[in-house]
């Protein structure tokens, strides 16, 4: 996925998220590239709407009920500043994996306030999903093998944007992949 | 007249003091009071430098810069956690957190009681005088009978050095040291770290200046470890009977390696110049009948942080203190409550930074190796 299918992807994200709601949604990102995905789809809907959306960061790490990579990353804050009591959601994050990460960014969310929905937005759906838990809005389906991973590179993290595939073998050498 | 302490004592020559012949893999650690011969827990060397090998927190002495920032970055997280309405994550449910305390204590005790609760453990709590301790038991049956009912983490105090070492070695939970004796109370380190870090920024070259009871203070021990590793400055001061063997005059280096790279300046007035950070040791009363520190008042009046005292550091230098405090003798009620003091928020920290702590150590026993 080049940077410009990036962007494109990202576009339609945002026009589909403003078609599916009428009243205005809050956009949060998940730690810690679904945070940077989330300022831009933010920034996006801003740009269509003239409205900013409500913005926030929400780290599940302590919700996971793995700890595979629990302890590898320190604990990001969350920030929520906005009530969430009653509003649209929606949680934004690079990829979807196995869908633990969202069960537990939906434990997380919970415990600050009830939205009255919320929905899910991902760059990447590469599917082997462990739970019952599927996005709303796709950037791109991209069907993997377990062994293999998916790496998603931004310019605020990494100075580029695309999304490549690693094969088994570098998926190993570069050493990521959660869901 | 500040001298400087270089470091003469090599790895070797510590490792062969210390009888570690064991795990060679393990980084050096003098340990001033630990009995010669006695086993160091076997802790595997670090995946990485990061966490998720370590199984227990006995001092700074073991851990690498990058473990102490992973923690410290980890305790901004908590500390988000704390400011939420809903004070309780789902994070270490079905673990269980003993603290077993040798030793009075209520801030450190409730700090780790509502770290554990927060990320939703359960805590336990034992204290020796109202425990079978007091009947008679052996530390290491109190901690087997402990243990046998399923807990996953020890917080221990105890008032001889190196009493979690042992416990460490002979038992499967992990342990957090909360303090033995007068060696180490590594997360108050941790938490006076973060306490800086928030106010300073980096602490790299930063000038930290420790003021009074080094000898026994199990704090300064850590905080010096912990503040050597992140790259401040440190700076102590104190009577002269109350430095540690190997910092006093005319006594010799090579018990105190814990102790080394730092300045040791006579008078108070000097020590304070230009400190960013000024940190005032609790003269320990119970530990005090060897007849080490005369007198109070002359004490207060030699050492005792004043405002005047204070004006001499940079200006707007934090004012920190262990606690409890001693008003009127090693502080001033007046600077203690003044506007540069950041006692309180020490407080506050702790709670953030035991659970980093505990959510490291638990992160790992549940990740299943």
């Amino acid at each position: 996925m080049s940077a410009d299918q990036l962007r494109r992807a990202l576009v339609r994200i945002s026009h589909e998220i403003l078609e599916q709601n009428e009243r205005p949604v809050a956009i949060v990102g998940l730690h810690s590239r679904g945070v940077e995905l989330a300022r831009r789809i933010s920034d996006l809907i801003s740009s269509i709407e003239g409205v900013e959306p409500d913005f926030g960061t929400l780290d599940p790490r302590l919700y996971r009920d793995d700890s595979d990579s629990a302890s590898i990353k320190p604990v990001v804050p969350s920030e929520i500043t906005f009530p969430v009591d009653d509003r649209a959601v929606v949680l934004v994050d690079d990829v979807l994996y196995t869908g633990r990460t969202i069960r537990a960014a939906l434990d997380a969310i919970r415990d600050f306030g009830r939205p009255s929905s919320i929905q899910l937005a991902v760059l990447v759906d590469r599917g082997h999903r462990e739970l019952p838990i599927r996005a709303d809005y796709v950037g791109k389906n991209v069907p993997t093998a377990r062994g293999e991973d998916v790496r998603v590179m931004l310019e605020e993290v990494d100075g580029t944007d695309g999304v490549t595939l690693l094969r088994q073998s570098e998926a190993i050498a570069y050493g990521g992949g959660q869901g | 007249m500040a001298r400087t302490r270089a470091a003469t004592t090599t790895p070797e020559r510590l490792r062969g003091q210390s009888g570690n012949t064991e795990n060679e893999t393990t980084q050096a650690s003098p340990v001033a009071h630990r009995k010669p011969g006695e086993a160091r827990p076997n802790q595997p060397p670090m995946f990485g430098g990061l966490s998720g090998s370590r199984r227990n927190v006995l001092d700074l002495d073991d851990f690498s810069k990058e473990e102490i920032e992973h923690i410290l970055q980890s305790a901004d997280g908590m500390n988000e956690v704390l400011s939420r309405d809903v004070r309780k994550t789902p994070t270490l449910r079905g673990k269980t957190i003993l603290t077993l305390f040798f030793e009075n204590s209520t801030r450190t005790r409730v700090s780790f009681e509502q770290a554990g609760k927060v990320l939703g453990a359960d805590v336990i709590n034992v204290s020796a005088s109202a425990s079978s301790v007091s009947k008679g038991e052996s530390l290491l049956n109190t901690v087997r009978t402990l243990e046998a009912m399923k807990i996953d983490v020890l917080v221990m105090r105890h008032p001889h050095s190196g009493a979690p070492y042992y416990v460490a070695s002979k038992i499967d939970a992990a342990v957090v040291n909360a303090g033995d004796g007068t060696h180490a109370h590594p997360t108050q380190s941790l938490l006076d770290l973060y306490t800086m870090r928030r106010h300073l920024g980096d602490i790299v070259g930063k000038k930290v200046t420790i003021i009074g009871d080094l000898h026994f203070s199990r704090v300064a021990r850590s905080d010096v470890w912990g503040l050597r590793k992140m790259g401040a400055e440190v700076t102590v001061c104190g009577p002269p009977t109350l430095l540690p063997y190997g910092l006093r005059p005319g006594t010799e280096q090579a018990d105190s390696a814990a102790f080394t790279g730092i300045n040791v300046v006579d008078r108070v007035e000097e020590a304070l110049e230009g400190a960013d950070v000024v940190m005032a040791l609790r003269i320990q009363q119970e530990r005090q009948d060897s007849g080490n520190l005369p007198d109070l008042r002359e004490y207060s009046k030699l050492y005792g942080i004043n405002a005047d005292r204070l004006a001499l550091a940079s200006p707007g230098a934090l004012l920190m203190h262990p606690g409890p405090m001693n008003e009127g003798i090693e502080i001033s009620s007046e600077v203690a409550h003044g506007a540069q003091a950041v006692i309180e928020e020490q407080v506050s920290n702790g709670v953030a930074i035991r659970m980093a702590v505990l959510y490291m150590l638990c992160a790992r026993s549940r990740g299943g190796e």
